[in-house]
């Protein structure tokens, strides 16, 4: 699984841009899944299994975009301004290396800005090492995500687009390992799902699921003097969402996890984030509404160019998902 | 693909498209009560349209049917609404206080004329004399709740909460250039009218007149809905902040569209990013046929298509602009060589539109 995580977190891949990642993925899946196809905005939708009386229609979405930036001018000189697609920070931006969907490289500079002031992103720059604007391998519109090489550490790993590759990974491992179910699952990997939740809105459309769960990456109160108080650690288990900003879980799902991590043994953890949102509250409004869940792989450092999880919180997420999917799910 | 070369005559700006584009520009749609445009539209539209009809929320739907066979349903939208204000309260006889509908910045309304309800009353927002003023109190903006309009006895007494109201600016052409309130849509509105007189045949036309824009793309959802087309495009007016810097030697980094450039194409706003495919349509087909085109600087803003392409199981969509200065705001600048321009791209590119342009490579 490993070197499946870091094929997959070095690809760039930004919102609305996914064509690389969603080909990779596309290959590593076409033996495990009975019917593939690529949706209107871009989803990749695997479907596997078929429904039996004891089961139901299922969506579970991990979302292959990632936070990136956009080339909006490009300066005589060849300095090349931008603006962002997705929450970025420019605190995670300064000295940092970019690579661009057409393979081009560069590094973000800043404007001189007085000390004590806030950067902006618009006070930025990227420099691909031209002189002048004729010469530059870029041109607006153009779009590129941070690039920094995923990095083992042993029992953590770190890349910089673990959010959400790491659920790409789970999801992927989980139709592999998946011997039988009573299900008809539809393993979708969302585009855009940092601009909004966009991807998983139109796929949950399409599906019209009985129930649903996202994958996705949640932070961790680990750390020191963490911005909120989170109960998620690295290392307890696979989180299971309670809620997040945008979304509260079914708590009949909240259940049926705890219920199914129990009865295999697996560690877990409750998770209950006071920010963020992700493709579960699109599967949760979809049409009459859907209930929903949301499966959690706890992380520090999101949305920069390094997060980190823990290696064997994404082996039990496998491990959590393979079992909740192999059952019926109980409403 | 191979692109075709215009067979037909294509689309001019001449007096009878100004003339148009002069009684939406002075009509009265403010978002939620869009009839005053939406008669012009449907005057315009029913002798050009295989059917129209108008949807519950007061969208008007248009569409104009092509020839052969599997032809794509092409969905064009630009909304009929303005930003305005709408009159909450009398207080005392000829003096109402007002509220802002859609996007207008407070500080451009203190002094200026405006036309009240359907039959366009005449009234001012009234600001201080400035002999009357203090230099601290020049200083701050006015906030719309302290603002009234003052319409005077008689005219005062034919208004109520609830009526909408507009700058009363009246179109002028000046030159190259033509001076107008609500420019922002009415030349999306009036460039789907002559792009209807044009129709192209190997499509489907869904022309949709929509509501509710300014106030958060409301029409276009349930448009896009009811007509569930292959896939989309978004006709709008777009800000030209390009007005040089002078104070300093920096070049204007943050323009999003020039005056005399074209039409805008949209690669990303803050609720669409375009479709590739879309994308790279529109370019060619301005390349190939030496139509002036530029991209609309991405980051913020949005469009229909914001609602639209996240309708039901998806649709392909971009937007397409006409730059003018000032939006939202008494008066804009728009250039007719833009619009005209604007006109071109789009009817070529409809003429361009094939079936396999959804079953090709994504490239997004």
């Amino acid at each position: 699984m490993k070197s499946l995580v870091q094929r997959l977190v070095e690809i760039p891949g930004p919102s609305g841009f996914e064509y690389k990642i969603r080909d990779v993925i596309q290959d590593e899946i076409s033996d495990f899944a009975d019917e593939i196809h690529v949706d209107a905005l871009g989803n990749l939708i695997a479907k596997k299994g078929e429904k039996n009386t004891h089961g139901m229609r299922v969506m579970l979405s991990a979302h292959i975009d990632e936070i990136g930036l956009m080339v909006t001018h490009i300066s005589d000189k060849g300095f090349i301004r931008f603006t962002n697609i997705g929450g970025v920070s420019p605190f995670t931006c300064i000295g940092g290396r970019v690579l661009f969907m057409n393979g081009t490289r560069g590094v973000i500079g800043i404007d001189g800005i007085e000390p004590g002031q806030t950067p902006k992103l618009s006070d930025l720059f990227i420099d691909v090492g031209v002189s002048c604007k004729t010469d530059s391998p870029v041109k607006v519109g153009d779009v590129c995500g941070f690039e920094r090489p995923f990095l083992d550490l042993g029992k953590r790993w770190v890349a910089k687009s673990m959010d959400d590759r790491i659920a790409a990974v789970i999801a992927i491992e989980t139709m592999k390992r998946l011997e039988k179910t009573p299900h008809e699952i539809h393993f979708v990997f969302s585009t855009q799902e940092e601009v909004g939740i966009r991807g998983a809105t139109t796929a949950a459309y399409g599906i019209d699921p009985d129930v649903g769960f996202a994958i996705d990456v949640t932070r961790s109160g680990d750390t020191p003097r963490p911005r909120s108080k989170m109960a998620t650690a690295l290392g307890d288990g696979p989180a299971i969402k309670i809620r997040d900003s945008s979304f509260i879980a079914d708590p009949r799902l909240v259940d049926c996890m705890i219920n199914a991590a129990e009865e295999s043994g697996i560690p877990y953890q409750l998770e209950v984030l006071e920010a963020g949102g992700t493709d579960g509250r699109a599967i949760q409004l979809t049409r009459s509404g859907v209930p929903a869940g949301c499966v959690s792989v706890a992380c520090r450092y999101v949305h920069s160019p390094s997060e980190m999880v823990d290696a064997d919180d994404v082996e039990n997420a496998v491990k959590l998902l393979v079992k909740l999917l192999s059952e019926p799910i109980s409403l | 693909m191979t692109l075709k070369t215009e067979q037909k005559q294509p689309p001019k700006i001449g007096e009878d498209q100004l003339g148009l584009l002069e009684k939406l520009c002075n009509a009265t749609a403010v978002s939620g009560d869009e009839q005053e445009v939406r008669q012009i539209v449907i005057e315009e539209v029913t002798p050009l349209a295989d059917a129209v009809r108008i949807d519950a929320l007061g969208n008007v739907l248009v569409t104009k049917r092509g020839q052969g066979k599997d032809r794509l349903r092409v969905m064009l939208a630009s909304h009929m609404d303005e930003v305005g204000m709408m009159i909450v309260k009398k207080h005392e006889d000829e003096l109402f206080q007002f509220e802002l509908v859609g996007g207008i910045d407070e500080r451009q309304l203190p002094g200026k004329a405006v036309l009240v309800g359907k039959d366009h009353l005449p009234g001012v927002i009234g600001a201080k004399p400035i002999h009357m003023t203090t230099k601290s109190e020049r200083k701050n903006k006015i906030e719309t709740s302290s603002l009234r309009i003052d319409l005077g006895p008689e005219i005062g007494e034919k208004v109520k909460a609830g009526d909408r109201a507009t700058f009363a600016t009246r179109f002028q052409v000046a030159g190259p250039s033509i001076i107008a309130k609500a420019l922002d849509n009415r030349l999306g509105v009036a460039t789907l009218i002559e792009l209807l007189q044009h129709a192209p045949e190997n499509i489907d036309v869904l022309a949709a007149f929509t509501v509710q824009e300014e106030v958060g793309l409301r029409g276009a959802r349930v448009a896009a809905y009811g007509l569930n087309p292959d896939l989309a495009i978004a006709v709008d007016s777009t800000p030209a902040y390009d007005l040089p810097h002078w104070d300093d030697e920096d070049e204007n980094t943050q323009y999003n569209t020039n005056l005399d450039c074209g039409p805008a194409i949209y690669i990303m706003d803050r609720a669409t990013i375009a479709d590739q495919r879309l994308v790279h349509l529109f370019i060619d087909t301005a390349e190939e046929a030496n139509i002036p085109y530029q991209l609309r600087q991405p980051g913020g803003g949005g469009t229909d298509a914001g609602a639209i392409h996240r309708t039901r199981s998806g649709i392909p969509s971009i937007s397409v602009s006409v730059p003018s200065r000032y939006c939202h705001t008494a008066a804009g600048v728009a250039r007719i060589v833009d619009w005209e321009n604007t006109v071109r791209l789009l009817y070529a590119t409809l003429n361009n539109i094939t079936r396999d342009l959804l079953t090709g490579e994504r490239r997004g």
